[in-house]
């Protein structure tokens, strides 16, 4: 009806009312006519000889069937494929391919794009790579016995049980030594990418929803939403609150996702947050598990930047911390998650290291089963086993991290500061949340994304924009700057300098 | 014979419980399927040669310890810190750590590359760029079903057919597996008629085919799949419109290379990329190198479509930058490859024999075999009653009295009963002995009766 109504106040009267009628459905049709064009033919009806005979036909020459090429209609993939299938939309990947094309290099290629778009570090290799070279090894190859190499015990599949000590005792460190960790909550993944993916899987149905507190981490919408169907549900936060996330927002989404029909299976959200660098208070963390709580739902509390915490007068406490302070009879702990993964705190990405902690045991029982589809292999495991016990290096380690983060993360801001650029608060991640509006053309997404891509091409800097992470005041971007050397934040800020002057021609 | 259930929800009985999802509690995992119960019975009474020689000896795990020489050996000769970190040794430390793309070293693309080639004799090229890195074999069969088919759609499956597929393929993609009924009367061979059977099955129920998957050589037949039953195969995918998985990774476990002919092949003389691009392959090396702690497995598809699809995808399932390194220079090393697949399929072939042999001794029959880890072994004339329960109970009776795992052909959906898999590679000769020793005093005292 909608549609009829603007087109009866065009042509008047009956005639109005068949002609408002008349032109939707046309539309529809040729809007259907072209869809099925661009659609892939549909498969031809098989050839008359060789129709539900029992015999298939014998040809001559085997190849005749598979010449006759241009009447076989192109096999398909599934339709949870093909949006996979086309090239990246999101300004979150496009922004990672741009620099593939043209790396910069301080030595090599000084005019290529500054990659401030993936939150790695790059600040203690020297320390990893002193250990690596002392221990590695004996790690790898040294019997419990003592005794030496056998290749049977990296080559078989056999789940180490001195790994998931090992972890839980590392995460208690990790998360300030204020809380314990039970290995038998634990389950170990090939990264954090599967960790995440596993426990959606676990925990909602097709269809169901997560609510997310925004902005937020952009990678979430390929592991959470892909192949679980799980719908993500921004919860607005603003920089008035430096974008920390309320009950009150919380309450509010939820509502509204009630009244479209949308189930709500439970919150996730990061802490320290991704991108903003929150770290988020004890009472903030309570106020959650307690919304939770009353709506029977779960919680998600990705704690994967726990380690890289630099804020002097910031304490992360992590989630499970507040499960053990809350030993109420009436609430059910096993409603809260835990994601972990050492891609971020300990620089090792390419090792694939990530973790669920659950409370739930039928969570950690099924996760573990469907671990053995992104398994860690063995000689990692071994080689962790190894590093995460070796605890006088891992405090070494993470007071070295934490200090080097701080440093990096005053010179960035800084510098940014000096062309009037300001920064939202934060205390842990590996990057900053910069207000970039001042240098938007237009105060809106459109000049969001023309900022973007100026500060791709004249500026060479990649930078992930608000809009790729759900922002929804524009203008922020999300900046990366531990895999920086000190020498490389004057260049990239005389390159941003460009884009704030006002051009001369 | 009914088409296999989908996911079950079961009734959450605390109503103030959170609630999980259906993945999370329904039992596709099958875990409680006597091809896993066996190996509980194993775990808690594991057979040692020294400490413990009646325990149960596992015979249901198709892993390969015959070489393991082989890999010692070639660790010790080369720098153990190059094979570590590629040849820049420890400075290579800080790309192994960063490294995280889903595109994987293209080295170590290279290195698989022309392992697969070398199992293959040379009769198929393999292109690095169309492989795609996963954490082992399992995820890449996951991956490549939630690319090519939708939930509720479904995969064609010749029976007896690996019991992990149930699993891999069905619990979190929502597709299912109609089977393809094979039996004795010619082998267990697929035939046109068996396909079009199953087509049907499927049609009738109103579900839709997307594909065939068969694993050649086989599990648990231990048997290649013949080169026209491979060529029919892929007619019948070309007029249905579907796709054709061919799960190869005993492929290098083939004891006489020339009885082996890979889809590869025939696809290789096949120019029209409409009927090329339907033709995946799933390779690993837990099965062939006797690396399943590694795990590493590849997708190979002809079809660029499927290669980016499953390489974004991969995201969830990658292969550490440290593995690539490790293994991309053994696997170049065309002196070490040559050897050791030369070795590795004299020493199956010799095990095969030995157990094939044995159990002649006792009146026993194994179908006729030329490939893989373990034997497919006929019981029925021992059954009780020709069915899946005596089937089941002779099972049992071999596990309790003769103490060794073996999996019923039932677990594998085989239409006929009293067929078993035996797997042999797995353990050290004598552990072969003894086992044949077992079988031999359980006949003996049937024979008495």
């Amino acid at each position: 009806m909608r549609l009829i109504v603007p087109l009866q106040g065009v042509v008047q009267g009956r005639g109005g009312l068949f002609v408002g009628s008349l032109i939707p459905c046309c539309l529809f049709y040729f809007l259907q006519l072209y869809l099925k064009r661009r659609r892939s033919p549909p498969p031809p009806p098989p050839p008359p000889d060789s129709d539900s005979s029992s015999e298939l036909p014998r040809t001559s020459s085997r190849s005749s069937l598979f010449t006759r090429g241009n009447s076989i209609g192109r096999v398909r993939v599934s339709s949870r494929a093909a949006p996979l299938a086309k090239p990246p939309d999101s300004p979150y990947y496009i922004g990672l391919e741009r620099v593939k094309t043209d790396p910069y290099d301080r030595v090599t290629n000084r005019d290529g794009i500054i990659q401030l778009g993936l939150a790695e570090s790059t600040l203690c290799f020297d320390l990893l790579q002193r250990w690596m070279s002392e221990n590695l090894m004996d790690s790898l190859m040294m019997q419990s016995d003592g005794s030496g190499f056998d290749v049977s015990t990296i080559a078989m599949y056999q789940p180490f049980e001195g790994l998931l000590e090992a972890f839980a005792d590392f995460m208690s460190r990790i998360m300030g030594g204020n809380v314990s960790f039970d290995p038998s909550n634990m389950v170990i993944t090939a990264g954090g990418t599967p960790a995440v993916e596993v426990l959606a899987f676990c925990l909602a149905d097709h269809g169901n929803a997560f609510l997310i507190p925004s902005p937020y981490y952009p990678g979430f919408d390929r592991d959470i939403k892909f192949r679980t169907g799980i719908e993500l549900i921004p919860v607005h936060c603003r920089s008035s609150d430096n974008f920390t996330v309320t009950v009150s927002a919380l309450e509010q989404a939820l509502n509204q996702a009630r009244k479209r029909g949308s189930k709500v299976s439970g919150i996730l959200f990061s802490n320290p947050s991704n991108p903003v660098g929150n770290i988020l208070s004890r009472e903030t963390l309570h106020a959650i598990l307690s919304f939770a709580q009353e709506k029977n739902i779960h919680v998600i509390s990705d704690e994967i930047f726990a380690g890289s915490v630099y804020g002097v007068d910031k304490e992360f406490v992590s989630m499970a911390e507040v499960v053990a302070a809350s030993a109420s009879g009436d609430f059910d702990k096993s409603r809260v998650h835990i994601i972990y993964g050492l891609s971020k705190d300990l620089s090792l990405p390419g090792f694939r290291t990530g973790v669920i902690y659950s409370f739930h045991e039928d969570v950690v029982s099924a996760a573990k089963k469907l671990m053995r589809f992104s398994s860690m292999p063995v000689p990692v495991q071994r080689i962790l086993i190894s590093l995460l016990s070796d605890t006088r290096f891992i405090e070494e380690y993470m007071a070295a991290h934490r200090q080097r983060i701080r440093d990096k993360h005053f010179l960035f801001v800084e510098g940014l500061k000096q062309l009037g650029i300001p920064c939202a608060e934060s205390g842990g991640g590996l990057y900053c949340w910069v207000d970039m509006s001042s240098l938007l053309t237009s105060y809106s997404e459109k000049g969001e994304l023309e900022l973007f891509e100026k500060l791709l091409s004249v500026a060479k800097i990649n930078a992930t924009p608000g809009t790729a992470c759900y922002c929804i005041e524009p203008g922020w971007f999300r900046c990366c700057f531990t895999a920086l050397a000190d020498e490389d934040i004057p260049v990239i800020m005389e390159r941003i300098k460009l884009l704030a002057e006002p051009s001369t021609s | 014979m009914g088409l296999p259930l989908m996911m079950e929800r079961s009734s959450n009985n605390n109503n103030n419980k959170v609630e999980l999802s259906r993945v999370a509690v329904s039992d596709t995992h099958g875990e409680d399927s006597p091809y896993f119960a066996g190996w509980k019975a194993y775990d808690e009474n594991p057979y040692d040669e020294t400490h413990n020689p009646s325990g149960v000896i596992q015979m249901g795990l198709a892993e390969n310890q015959v070489s393991f020489d082989l890999l010692e050996s070639y660790s010790e000769k080369k720098n153990p810190e190059g094979s570590l970190w590629g040849s820049k040794g420890s400075r290579g430390f800080r790309e192994n750590a960063l490294f995280q793309d889903y595109h994987g070293l293209k080295t170590f693309r290279q290195a698989m590359a022309s392992f697969m080639e070398k199992i293959r004799g040379g009769k198929a090229s393999f292109d690095p760029d169309r492989i795609v890195l996963t954490a082992g074999a399992t995820a890449a069969n996951e991956l490549l079903t939630f690319i090519l088919a939708d939930p509720n759609d479904a995969l064609l499956i010749p029976t007896p057919y690996y019991p992990g597929f149930d699993r891999d393929l069905r619990w979190r993609t929502g597709v299912r597996i109609v089977p393809i009924h094979c039996d004795s009367s010619n082998h267990f061979q697929i035939t046109p008629e068996a396909l079009e059977t199953a087509y049907e099955t499927a049609r009738d129920a109103n579900i839709r085919v997307r594909g065939v998957l068969i694993t050649n050589p086989s599990n648990p037949l231990g048997a290649t799949v013949q080169k026209k039953v491979l060529e029919d195969l892929l007619d019948f995918c070309v007029r249905k419109n579907i796709h054709l998985i061919s799960d190869e990774i005993y492929s290098g476990s083939v004891f006489h290379e020339s009885e082996f002919t890979s889809v590869a092949e025939i696809v290789e003389n096949i120019d029209d990329v409409s009927v090329k691009e339907r033709v995946h392959i799933v390779y690993s090396l837990s099965k062939d190198l006797g690396l399943p702690g590694f795990r590493v497995g590849t997708i190979y598809s002809y079809n660029d479509n499927v290669v980016r699809t499953a390489r974004r995808m991969s995201s969830f399932t990658l292969v550490s930058s440290q593995t690539q390194h490790m293994l991309a220079s053994m696997l170049s090393d065309e002196e070490f490859t040559e050897k050791y697949i030369r070795l590795n399929r004299e020493r199956l072939r010799r095990r095969y024999e030995t157990i094939v042999e044995g159990l002649k001794k006792e009146g026993i029959e194994c179908l006729k075999g030329n490939a893989g880890l373990f034997c497919w072994m006929n019981l029925g004339f021992l059954l009780n009653t020709k069915t899946k329960e005596g089937e089941l109970e002779l099972w049992d009776v071999i596990l309790k009295e003769l103490k060794l795992n073996i999996s019923p052909g039932s677990s594998c959906h085989c239409s006929e009963f009293g067929w078993f898999r035996v797997c042999f590679a797995n353990m050290s000769e004598k552990t072969l002995e003894i086992a044949l020793k077992r079988i031999h005093e359980f006949m003996d005292r049937r024979r008495r009766f």
